[in-house]
């Protein structure tokens, strides 16, 4: 058993009405890159917020490479690095004075901790002397996460750092993390995007302040418990309706051009289903067997969760 | 079919920075029009100059019938907009919000009434009505958002990136109203980073550095690009690689 560089137990938090954490416990690894996948308000960002010190929690505790988040604020903020959802940097600053104020914050320097950044600095430093307020959107992540970087952090925390972002340089994004970790930093992420979750080496799914599954991603999608199916027809519409009208289907829901339906009887045949859906006048279905999804089993676990 | 917005040779200066470059496009109604780019591809700014809120540096573009250059005031009272970000007023009941957008359109109170009950019964949001939106959950909000996005009964509503954040199954349901408002012959033009998404669109544009580089039907664009999903085609164009990691 690896050691544990975040020790989550028993935490909850709530707000006014809102129970934002409900008993969430969970360990990360050290050099692990584990992911917190859940959509909004599902209580992540509550979450890495007592994680970072910045809140306290009401019940539970929490510690950092074995230091408690409410006894030893100082200590943890020296070691972790924190990237926040928003837009975290000076916007007046030049991308260079914003990196060397957070060096200096961190009573370090660019050049000692250099190498751990290279690979993405290189790519700003056609632009080291604009306004961090004028980059682009993937320029100003990228910066944000140098800064989150420059003192060398053991265990670095990023909140959502894919949100609004393209699919292209979201798959960027990930390639920097994996060269992060590679280093031998421990990361966790926060992400909206269940396709991350692949990404991961370990994920929680977190909905409405409860965590519903921890594991890696293959052993999530294994949860998934009825043989998929994915079908497509011209006639798109008419399918879905069809299908849902099925009193032996469990699951349907679209996914891009197909549908991707279950059965909680798991002996149907793909030949009774191809007479299902003639009898509704569909002809051209298209129809295989497919694994499980990371969204899947997520929607799957959201309906049929037993953590509430 | 009705050509519901027009868009020829459409071009956006910012000093010698070309944010949109010469875009020409046509959608119909009733059509799901997916309008995909990376990020600082420039469709933000050319989703401002089809609202009405920015003018044009040249080439035209008309949008519900009226020319989006010239009467952007008529431009903007028949269309319909919601991005994820800011929509409704959270500090505002339900029925405030109702009320308010009702009346920024410049409906009747009775027609405000009838859609407000339509809206209500339609959601089942009888028990939250007199509820600040900032307590009711994100799914609802979203809901309510593209609702009151088509109270006045726009010919074209504009969603940019309506679903970000929302969990799968809300994100499901509020495609089942976008289908459901393009069968009743509203125009929706719509960005999202979700590829699965692009799938659900009748045809879809992807702007690369200004320019759109490919418009046509997902399964269209698919079968040019020789590749298997909507994915493959956004990666391919926005970066050159189809690489996955």
């Amino acid at each position: 058993m690896k050691k544990s560089a975040i020790h989550i137990e028993s935490i909850s938090k709530r707000y006014a009405e809102v129970q934002a954490l409900n008993q969430i416990s969970l360990d990360v690894e050290e050099g692990e890159l584990f992911g917190l996948i859940g959509p909004d308000g599902a209580g992540k960002t509550t979450l890495i917020k007592i994680l970072v010190t910045l809140f306290s929690a009401e019940d539970g505790k929490a510690s950092i490479l074995g230091m408690d988040t409410n006894d030893s604020k100082a200590s943890i903020r020296k070691i972790i690095g924190y990237m926040p959802g928003r837009f975290s940097l000076y916007p007046d600053l030049s991308v260079e004075e914003n990196l060397s104020f957070f060096a200096r914050a961190f009573d370090t320097t660019i050049e000692e901790n250099y190498s751990l950044i290279q690979s993405i600095y290189d790519q700003l430093k056609p632009f080291k002397d604009r306004k961090s307020g004028a980059l682009s959107g993937g320029m100003k992540q990228k910066l944000a996460l140098c800064c989150a970087l420059i003192h060398r952090p053991k265990v670095l925390i990023l909140d959502e750092p894919t949100t609004g972002v393209d699919a292209v340089s979201r798959k960027e994004f990930w390639q920097m993390l994996h060269e992060i970790k590679s280093q031998g930093i421990t990361i966790l992420v926060s992400t909206p995007y269940m396709d991350e979750a692949n990404l991961c080496d370990r994920i929680a799914f977190l909905q409405g302040g409860k965590i519903l599954s921890i594991d890696t991603p293959s052993k999530i999608t294994g949860q998934f418990p009825w043989q998929l199916f994915a079908i497509k027809s011209q006639k798109k519409y008419a399918l879905t309706e069809w299908l849902r009208a099925w009193e032996k289907v469990s699951y349907c829901y679209a996914f891009g051009e197909y549908l991707h339906i279950a059965f909680s009887e798991n002996a149907i045949q793909m030949n009774e289903i191809k007479e299902y859906l003639s009898a509704g006048s569909i002809s051209d279905a298209e129809i295989v067997n497919i694994p499980p999804t990371i969204e899947d089993t997520f929607i799957y676990l959201m309906e049929n969760g037993n953590s509430r | 079919m009705e050509t519901v917005v027009k868009v020829d040779q459409l071009t956006k200066k910012f000093g010698s920075f070309i944010a949109t470059n010469a875009i020409s496009f046509e959608v119909k109604k009733g059509e799901i029009f997916g309008f995909l780019g990376a990020n600082g591809a420039g469709k933000t700014t050319a989703m401002r100059m089809l609202s009405g809120l920015l003018t044009p540096t040249s080439g035209e573009a008309s949008v519900a019938g009226f020319d989006v250059a010239t009467q952007a005031e008529l431009v903007k009272q028949n269309i319909g907009y919601m991005s994820q970000k800011f929509s409704l007023y959270e500090d505002l009941t339900i029925q405030e919000n109702i009320d308010f957008y009702g009346g920024i359109y410049g409906l009747s109170r009775q027609e405000i009434k009838d859609r407000s009950k339509g809206i209500v019964s339609k959601f089942q949001l009888e028990s939250v009505i007199h509820k600040l939106v900032k307590t009711i959950p994100l799914g609802w909000k979203q809901k309510l958002a593209f609702a009151l996005a088509l109270i006045h009964k726009p010919k074209v509503v504009f969603l940019d990136e309506p679903t970000g954040g929302v969990d799968p199954i809300t994100r499901r349901q509020f495609w089942d109203l976008i289908y459901e408002a393009a069968n009743d012959g509203v125009t929706i033009f719509i960005t999202t980073h979700y590829m699965d998404e692009a799938e659900y669109c009748d045809r879809v544009s992807i702007m690369v550095d200004g320019l759109i580089k490919a418009l046509g039907t997902p399964s269209e664009l698919k079968t040019s690009f020789q590749v298997d999903s909507m994915d493959a085609v956004f990666q391919l164009l926005a970066r050159g690689t189809a690489n996955k990691i």
